[in-house]
């Protein structure tokens, strides 16, 4: 029985008219990996761009594509880096991002696998940031994190900074791992 | 300026007639343990005195770069011997959003964006 918090969108992942990118498991170490996460955001960020064309004799369309740029390349490194950080190698199941556009919204999917501690822990997490007030979580997680790193700063970035929308589905395989798909909309 | 760190998309400079410590570029690196070089440069650069932080040339900082910097100027806020001026640009998204947050931290801190 999957567990489901914030306003879970089931029909997002049978969306055809999105981008997809899916990163096997690998045995390559993470420390050589983790420059994709940036590569692969700014990727995301750049096909965005397209449906924003700017208009040279329109200042205000030069900065809406820059803004939604780096919104979309902050929200796509956010994700993949907490995919790659907490899936667990031992596990051979890919790792997705998914990004639609709507008519008034970017939306992300993010799917991986982590073992069931890791995947209970974080669900923790989430409980807390659903039912708290952001900005005051965000102040307090600055503070916690300069201590101690982590945190879902990341999570709680696109919350509070960008104003997005985050959703999540917690899926048990009842094989000790964990299928977690993180939702963020974010309206334009 | 001198650069005092260097890094794949990144640089660190420092300006030590007018204190000025600069980050440039793309900084994305994989949590507090990688910020730790220059998280250990920031935090050395002025015992007292003025100081100011130039992130203009900032293109981008992920999450884990925001902690560095809050965990700075948390470090600042609490030695009480050190006026911070930070300096960002209007025309770089993520500052307009994030850098706010710095002054909640430290209500002291001087943020121009320009």
């Amino acid at each position: 029985m999957a567990e489901v918090i914030g306003e879970f969108s089931e029909g997002m992942s049978g969306v055809d008219d999105g981008l997809t990118l899916t990163f096997s498991a690998s045995s390559i170490p993470l420390k050589h990996r983790w420059r994709n996460n940036g590569l692969s955001a700014d990727f995301l960020a750049d096909y965005v761009t397209t449906f924003f064309p700017k208009d040279e004799d329109d200042p205000a369309s030069l900065s809406r594509q820059q803004e939604i740029r780096g919104a979309v390349a902050y929200i796509a490194n956010e994700l993949l880096e907490n995919a790659m950080k907490y899936s667990e190698e031992a596990i051979a199941s890919p790792t997705t991002i998914k990004l639609v556009l709507a008519a008034d919204a970017v939306l992300f999917s993010e799917s991986n696998c982590t073992g069931a501690g890791r995947g209970a822990t974080f669900l923790g997490f989430v409980r807390e940031l659903a039912a708290s007030d952001p900005s005051e979580m965000y102040l307090r997680q600055l503070e916690r994190s300069a201590e101690s790193g982590g945190s879902g700063l990341g999570l709680l970035t696109m919350v509070n900074d960008y104003g997005a929308r985050l959703a999540w589905q917690f899926q048990d395989l009842h094989d000790g791992t964990m299928r977690i798909t993180t939702q963020v909309r974010l309206d334009i | 300026m001198q650069t005092v760190i260097e890094g794949e998309n990144y640089s660190v400079e420092w300006d030590p007639t007018t204190r000025t410590a600069a980050l440039k570029g793309i900084l994305r690196l994989n949590g507090l343990l990688e910020y730790a070089p220059i998280a250990q440069f920031l935090s050395g650069a002025v015992p007292a005195g003025s100081m100011t932080l130039d992130l203009q040339g900032l293109e981008f900082l992920n999450s884990s770069g925001i902690a560095m910097l809050s965990k700075f100027t948390i470090e600042i806020r609490n030695r009480k011997t050190v006026d911070l001026r930070v300096v960002g640009s209007k025309a770089v998204s993520w500052q307009g959003k994030s850098l706010v947050n710095l002054c909640k931290l430290m209500p002291t801190l001087r943020m121009d964006i320009i």
